[in-house]
């Protein structure tokens, strides 16, 4: 079954053409793999599509951190347009995008509301007395429910409701200043105009 | 005899409670099978190659609780995953569900294989034909039956 050369020679030029195809193909299926691959590694693999979006908020009736004999339930939002942000003491990301907020406060830009995710009392006071208290109010989730409710897995999280209470925008981890200034303040102001 | 069974009870109680954890629901053994199949089948989003029953995790924890709860509730298993799915969306299941942009998924390593496989047959099939293509010519012939024969001892 060996081939000599001299038969391999001969058939040289019936290959003509698709010798070029033989060393095109390859290299075509490379550069799109290279492609796909080179896509992926721009991706964040912990920002998962959040099946909330467009959906209500779900409802929930927590006590508040600072006045725990007070209670609040998203539905007393109803008519604003807000921000839920998902903090901790214990999380240090939070950290990160706590000057935004707290700045966004100041301003009066739009009202938030954290809850406090899986944290202690005294703990969470003494972090907001430390770093400063951007929230209208905020609510104990002390065991980590709503957390559940809200399919929240990376502490900070924010989501932006809207005027009927419906969910519209999710940032998982810290709000940047880029996200704010693209993505969420153009969202919210559009938002209030409807 | 009583101390034997004391120290037993002892280590029963603290082996369950350090499993179970705070709060949690026992279940009876089937109930805790299903628990332990449906937290297998489930991804842990906080680190995101472990499903959540590998995980140590606190959203684990918290998540085999739930799962806990609701078997103790008398959920079936759909439901519970349902309300999984419904929180943190496709994601959380390692088997993704057939939709249509999944159909890739599925089904993208079986038309590789199939293309890899026409590839390979009809590239047989060429070869094959080459080799028909062209009968040898007589001094060719001599030089195979040559080479066939084993006779190394030809100049080349």
């Amino acid at each position: 079954m060996s081939e000599s050369p001299d038969t391999s020679t001969a058939q040289m030029p019936a290959l003509e053409p698709k010798s070029a195809l033989r060393f095109a193909l390859p290299l075509a299926i490379f550069i799109v793999l290279a492609g796909f691959l080179f896509i992926g590694l721009s991706l964040n693999p912990r920002e998962v599509p959040s099946p909330f979006i467009g959906k209500p908020a779900p409802s929930f009736q927590l006590t508040q951190l600072a006045q725990p004999e007070q209670s609040f339930s998203p539905a007393q939002m109803q008519g604003e347009v807000w921000l839920l942000n998902v903090w901790a003491s214990w999380c240090v990301a939070c950290r990160v995008e706590h000057p935004l907020l707290v700045e966004l406060a100041r301003k009066g830009v739009v009202p938030i509301v954290g809850l406090n995710y899986k944290d202690k009392r005294d703990a969470a006071l003494g972090w907001l007395g430390q770093f400063g208290n951007p929230y209208r109010l905020s609510i104990a989730d002390i065991d980590g429910r709503v957390g559940i409710d809200y399919g929240v897995y990376g502490v900070p999280e924010t989501f932006v409701i809207d005027k009927q209470g419906v969910i519209r925008f999710k940032q998982i981890g810290p709000i940047t200043e880029e996200v704010w200034r693209d993505k969420m303040l153009p969202l919210v102001q559009q938002l209030r105009k409807a | 005899m009583l101390r034997v069974a004391i120290v037993a009870l002892m280590f029963a109680l603290a082996s369950s409670g350090a499993i179970a954890g705070k709060g949690a629901v026992q279940l009876d053994n089937a109930g805790a099978r299903r628990a332990a199949a449906l937290a297998d089948q489930l991804r842990c989003l906080v680190c995101q190659n472990q499903s959540i029953a590998e995980s140590s995790a606190e959203l684990a924890v918290d998540l085999r609780r739930e799962i806990n709860e609701q078997i103790r509730a008398g959920r079936s298993d759909t439901q519970i995953i349902d309300f999984m799915v419904a929180r943190y969306g496709d994601f959380v299941l390692y088997r993704p569900p057939v939709k249509s942009h999944t159909l890739l998924l599925w089904f993208g390593p079986a038309l590789l294989a199939l293309a890899a496989l026409t590839a390979f047959l009809r590239a047989l099939r060429n070869r094959r034909r080459r080799a028909n293509e062209r009968p040898l010519t007589s001094a060719e012939h001599a030089e195979a039956e040559r080479l066939l024969s084993g006779s190394s001892s030809s100049a080349p």
